[in-house]
């Protein structure tokens, strides 16, 4: 998934580290494909039954280390910023080493938990039903996360980190992927996702999109307002009608775009630059480009938006389970929570971090208590055969139709 | 050596061999060529083959296993598909000027370097069209998207044509090196043969320089035009809205986690490389290599 982690950096380590991160994923988009939520549909999936597999009874002593998998930025240990670093405190807090193995998408993590080398994965909602599904994580006893009554209700027991009311995972954090223009530009200023799929925008060749079959789902949610006879429930339970309009309307908006975007820094500078004006965009960018003094406003139009949500899962056959357990709580404790979130740039998932940023209005910006801004937003989820929305007179689109149609759509 | 024949046993032994090695020239030759040849064939064609048995099969659509079941979906797609059409040649296209412009550059660069220079000039030059190949290729490609930005030093903004430039710039070392090395082989006195016979500049050039440079040309264009065809981090970065081949590839593989059917899509410029190799190998460039 997308990462943007370091809101605090400096402009050149912002670009040293885009860089490594394009390395390391072999491109820039690489690290942002596939993120997500978790469907729409009724609590818990609901699509399959998952292997039954027991979540830990009690915790035991430490086993001196846990391997992570984790999105960038997810599991700091200084080496990006010296500042930056919880890792050496759970360490030294616990006694268990932290080995983190950096996944650059959700298809990357889906792959490392099934060698089960590894205990514990930071999955967004697609990689979280796909891990439940194929065995490869276990329940998660909430019992054992103190910190777990801390998190924000609106997080918990959701159709990503949940099947039939059973937790799977701890809830990291999230946030919304926002519209963003040039104030100095576009005028007046917009509240409609319209702006970006107008054919006759006065802005034409200086509109972005974000570069990944997954934006399909924020043109099947401008329909759903748009075109209320398509009847899309949910922008990631798509049929192939509503998926071939949602398609026509992309194609109809390449016409307008000047560039898609997928790594964060190109859409920060092409912001900065005036060679894009309007666009989705993520909080975390806003920030950067605001800090270079750039006129630019974000807003969560009134369609509502897609965003993304993260959950700690603990794999089935964890070889050091209690350190994994360890590690969920640490993760959420306020202090952390609000370290990740700050350094990454979203919302934190632990209501008590709020008051423990540096950034006192951190939480504002990134509206972390507001239930009301977060039921507007619909969390990226890898659609799927079986409708989430749970139509079963028809089939939906998968996400391999997505991304053929994505291609499609680029032409 | 005759320390080593007065050594007894190892010696001995090693001399029985050196005499077996030079008495069976086929033997000495494969046990040199083993090493290299099992390179060759399991790392290089081995991978090369995993691909083409991947393309024929298909990938689990909600977990991305590779279901190992033999199917034409993928080629059927492949060339049913119209957009998958339009991209190939998108990439070709790109390829081709790529090539072109990196030779009409090149060309008089490599000329320059190799017969106007001295020679302690020469080796700087080499080194100044070296040089750039030490910084990261991320590097160079943003450097290009600053450039091309609206507010930048040239302002062309991102598409097709900045991708072929920002290319032409990544890759024009890798034409001047070989047509470089070439002159540097072709004899100053043909030259001077050719002016003394009264040919001018443009007819010299035509009738000796150029089929005799042509293989290093032809080298050259290989290299230019298979890393332009498979480059999908350029286009990312400066190609505004465009895609070629290799952002299809990778789209698959990182988005879909459908590596069969990146297979089968990677197996197209595999395919036209082979044409393209096949091609000069007809004009015989490749003997003269």
């Amino acid at each position: 998934m997308r990462s943007p982690r370091p809101r605090l950096a400096r402009p050149s380590l912002v670009l040293a580290a885009a860089l490594a991160l394009v390395a390391v994923a072999g491109c820039g988009g690489g690290s942002s494909t596939t993120a997500g939520g978790g469907p729409a549909a009724g609590p818990g999936g609901g699509a399959f039954t998952p292997p039954k597999i027991d979540a830990l009874k009690s915790l035991g002593p430490g086993e001196g280390q846990v391997n992570l998998v984790a999105w960038a930025g997810y599991a700091e240990d200084g080496s990006n910023d010296p500042k930056v670093d919880w890792v050496h405190p759970f360490e030294k807090a616990t006694g268990c080493k932290v080995n983190t193995k950096i996944a650059g998408t959700s298809d990357e993590m889906v792959n490392l938990m099934k060698t089960g080398e590894y205990d514990a994965v930071s999955a967004s909602g697609d990689a979280s039903l796909r891990l439940i599904a194929s065995g490869a994580v276990a329940p998660v006893n909430t019992d054992l996360v103190p910190n777990y009554k801390d998190v924000f209700e609106g997080l918990k027991l959701k159709p990503w980190n949940s099947v039939n009311g059973v937790p799977y995972g701890i809830p990291h954090g999230r946030g919304a992927n926002l519209l963003m223009w040039r104030t100095d530009t576009v005028n007046p200023a917009p509240d409609s996702w319209g702006v970006v799929f107008d054919p006759a925008s006065p802005y034409k060749g200086k509109v972005t999109a974000y570069d990944s079959p997954i934006y399909i789902a924020d043109a099947a949610l401008y329909l759903m307002s748009a075109k209320p006879e398509l009847g899309i429930k949910d922008p990631y339970a798509l049929d192939e009608k509503q998926l071939q309009a949602a398609v026509d309307l992309l194609k109809q908006q390449k016409q307008i775009i000047g560039e898609y975007w997928s790594d964060y820094t190109k859409a920060v500078q092409s912001f900065k630059s005036g060679d894009t004006v309007v666009g989705t965009t993520w909080q975390v960018i806003a920030n950067l480009v605001q800090a270079d003094k750039a006129p630019v406003e974000t807003t969560l139009p009134k369609e509502g938006s897609t965003g993304w949500s993260d959950t700690w899962m603990v794999a089935a056959h964890a070889k050091h389970p209690n350190c994994a357990y360890k590690w969920l709580d640490w993760i959420i404790s306020p202090e952390v929570n609000a370290q990740v979130a700050e350094w990454f740039g979203e919302a934190p998932a632990n209501a008590k971090a709020c008051e423990k940023t540096s950034d006192k209005s951190f939480c504002d910006t990134y509206h972390a208590t507001d239930e009301a801004y977060f039921s507007k937003v619909h969390y990226w989820t890898t659609p799927i055969a079986q409708c989430l929305d749970g139509r079963t007179d028809v089939k939906c689109t998968d996400y391999s139709e997505w991304t053929r149609a994505w291609t499609e759509i680029k032409g | 050596m005759t320390t080593i024949t007065t050594t007894a046993a190892p010696g001995g032994m090693r001399r029985r061999a050196a005499s077996f090695l030079h008495r069976h020239a086929g033997v000495r030759l494969s046990l040199l060529l083993s090493a290299p040849l099992a390179w060759l064939g399991l790392a290089y064609l081995g991978a090369l083959a995993a691909l083409f048995v991947t393309a024929f099969w298909s990938a689990d659509v909600f977990t991305g296993d590779v279901v190992k079941v033999f199917t034409w979906a993928n080629f059927t797609d492949l060339v049913t598909g119209e957009v998958y059409r339009t991209i190939t040649l998108r990439s070709l296209g790109v390829a081709a000027a790529v090539t072109l412009i990196d030779l009409v550059v090149a060309f008089p660069m490599a000329f320059a370097m190799a017969k106007l220079a001295s020679p302690r000039a020469q080796r700087w030059l080499v080194i100044a069209v070296l040089t750039p190949l030490w910084a990261s290729y991320l590097v160079k490609a943003y450097a290009w998207r600053v450039m091309l930005s609206a507010d930048g030093l040239l302002g062309w903004g991102y598409g097709l044509t900045a991708t072929v430039v920002t290319l032409s710039y990544l890759w024009l070392p890798y034409m001047i090196l070989p047509i470089y090395a070439g002159l540097e082989r072709l004899p100053n006195s043909l030259l001077d043969a050719a002016a003394d016979l009264g040919a001018r500049p443009w007819r010299t050039f035509r009738t000796v320089v150029w089929p005799l440079t042509f293989p290093a040309v032809v080298a050259g264009s290989i290299f230019t035009f298979s890393l332009s065809l498979g480059d999908y981090i350029t286009v990312k970065i400066v190609g505004g809205k465009t895609q070629l081949i290799g952002n299809v590839v990778y789209d698959n593989i990182g988005a879909a986690n459908n590596l069969p059917f990146a297979a089968a899509v990677a197996t197209v410029p595999v395919v036209i490389m082979l044409i393209y190799l096949a091609a000069v190998r007809r004009t015989g460039a490749l003997e003269n290599l």
